[in-house]
């Protein structure tokens, strides 16, 4: 059900942990829908993310959109990061299933929640960055029977 | 992959090699249409008429009682549509539990939109009606209560004799769904004042696609398959011969082999309650100790979720399943798991192993140990983890 990416991804998840005094963090989602995904930044004088670190409670693909998010902003500025979408991050893993494109919506959340906290810290307003909703809930899809 | 452990019983099993065997003539040699008037047909129909005799006696019933389907979700969608149908007369309630299998909930809520009411029994902790409930539940049109034997997911058992009792003296309509139980613990539908059971072949080592509703002298139920004039004219069809053959066999053994086979899985499964609930931290049994399936194990491991581990599972070899949403498509956990009162993110963590005869203690050690390490490589990953602990510093 997974591509090839997805399950790499999962496998060998990339920069797992968690980042001591970190320039940024944002948390996501909730434990009743079955996914949190919490990222870490390490953000230098030049506004560029110099180490990123992720932990998630969920399913394969909240995992690897986690770990693909993480690798997709690491080393860019935060105006770069601001540019990653839910989008890329699941054309860089090759699709998910239609069941799981809310996991790489979650993926984007994240990222957006970390850059808040890190304008927040340093009293700063990062433009076109809007404040993240602290909880990610989606629709129930009626079953067909 | 090297090795593969299975222990997904409880969704399926593999099909003997002496059930195969029985059934294989009956594909090439003796393929005739029971209908058919010649002789050679004869072989088909004796065959059919065989398994039906060895099913009846496995229930204590007569052959005559028992009506041959396509399996679990047929024969209770049957039972409950058609008594919904033909006793609407007396009535338009009908009483079941928050924890059936969905051949039973969705049917029930698809009789809810024409008309029916039901009412959905609260379970305990332990996923067991309470007999009170069942008695205060019901109402002067109450014409069905449809009660399951045992629970697919926490192999919980109900207290079936007890259900038949309250359901005779009211006089209404009884029906489990058995296709977990049946096979596993014996089963006196007279003793036990049983209306109607389902039960299917492919969870005790026979063939999918092949079931069978038991229907006690008297109820008035009709088809829900309308056509040919197969099972003394209430289910259309030609009969699934081979299918039916395999039944038979699958029934047999199960019953020669049930004391000796459920000893040993009930071995195996103490076995490995036992060692993960002293050696995993932070895990709950869901189900009760003793009073379950001999073959079900059901634990939630928290800050975990229930599709990593499984994934994970699947990667060394193991074979489980979960009530995760994330397995199922929708985003809520398994309502089982939640009528038993688990919180929504405790549901998530759960997985469900379930044996079968062949398992071995050697392959369950190899199941735990994986397991160990893979519940805390995903707790090592997890913010709900890392937020605990941190707590408990």
């Amino acid at each position: 059900m997974y591509s090839e990416k997805v399950m790499d991804h999962f496998q060998n998840p990339r920069n797992v942990g968690e980042i001591e005094n970190a320039s940024g963090i944002g948390t996501v989602g909730n434990a009743k829908c079955g996914d949190i995904m919490r990222i870490y930044f390490d953000i230098d004088d030049n506004q560029v993310i110099q180490d990123v670190k992720f932990k998630t409670f969920g399913c394969g693909a909240a995992v690897a959109t986690s770990s693909m998010a993480t690798e997709l902003v690491k080393g860019k500025t935060i105006y770069e990061a601001l540019q990653v979408t839910n989008k890329a991050v699941m054309e860089a893993l090759d699709g998910l299933p239609p069941v799981k494109v809310h996991c790489s919506l979650l993926a984007e959340e994240a990222i957006h929640a970390a850059l808040w906290d890190y304008a927040e810290k340093n009293g700063i307003k990062i433009e076109g960055l809007e404040k993240p909703k602290s909880d990610i809930s989606e629709h129930e899809e009626e079953e067909d029977y | 992959m090297d090795r593969l452990i299975y222990l997904d019983h409880a969704a399926t099993t593999a099909v003997r090699p002496e059930v195969v065997e029985a059934m294989l003539p009956y594909f090439t040699e003796n393929y005739g249409n029971p209908s058919s008037v010649y002789k050679f047909s004869s072989l088909s129909k004796d065959a059919v008429s065989a398994s039906r005799k060895v099913i009846a006696d496995s229930l204590n019933t007569a052959a005559a009682n028992i009506y041959f389907t396509a399996g679990g979700s047929e024969s209770d969608n049957w039972a409950i549509k058609e008594t919904a149908r033909v006793y609407s007369s007396k009535g338009k309630h009908i009483i079941t539990t928050k924890i059936e299998h969905h051949a039973v909930l969705h049917t029930t809520e698809f009789l809810e939109k024409n008309g029916f009411e039901v009412t959905y029994l609260n379970v305990d902790e332990n996923g067991i009606i309470k007999l009170e409930d069942l008695k205060n539940a019901i109402r002067p049109d109450t014409i069905l209560i449809s009660i399951m034997f045992a629970n697919n997911e926490i192999g919980s058992v109900q207290p079936i004799k007890e259900i038949g009792k309250i359901a005779k003296a009211n006089g209404i309509i009884f029906h489990t769904d058995a296709v977990q139980a049946y096979g596993q613990m014996p089963i006196d539908v007279e003793d036990m004042n049983i209306d109607m059971l389902s039960a299917s072949g492919h969870k005790l080592n026979g063939p999918k696609g092949v079931g069978f509703l038991y229907i006690r002298k008297g109820i008035k139920i009709r088809n829900l398959i309308h056509g040919g004039g197969q099972e003394r004219a209430r289910r259309a069809g030609t009969e699934n011969v081979p299918g039916i053959v395999g039944l038979g066999k699958a029934v047999e053994i199960a019953v020669k082999t049930m004391e000796e086979r459920t000893a040993h899985e009930k071995e195996l499964r103490d076995y490995v309650i036992d060692r993960v609930l002293a050696e995993i931290p932070y895990t709950r049994l869901n189900g009760h100790r003793t009073e379950r399936l001999a073959n079900n194990i059901n634990f939630s491991f928290q800050f975990i979720e229930g599709e990593s581990l499984l994934i994970m599972l699947d990667m060394a070899g193991i074979c489980g399943s979960s009530g995760s949403a994330c397995t199922s498509g929708s985003l809520d956990p398994s309502h089982v798991l939640l009528a038993i009162g688990l919180p929504h993110e405790i549901a998530h963590g759960s997985l469900r192993l379930t044996l079968g005869y062949e398992n071995t203690k050697e392959e369950l050690d190899y199941v735990i140990d994986n397991l160990k390490e893979i519940v805390q490589r995903l707790r090592d990953m997890s913010p709900l983890y890392e937020d605990f602990m941190k707590k408990q510093k």
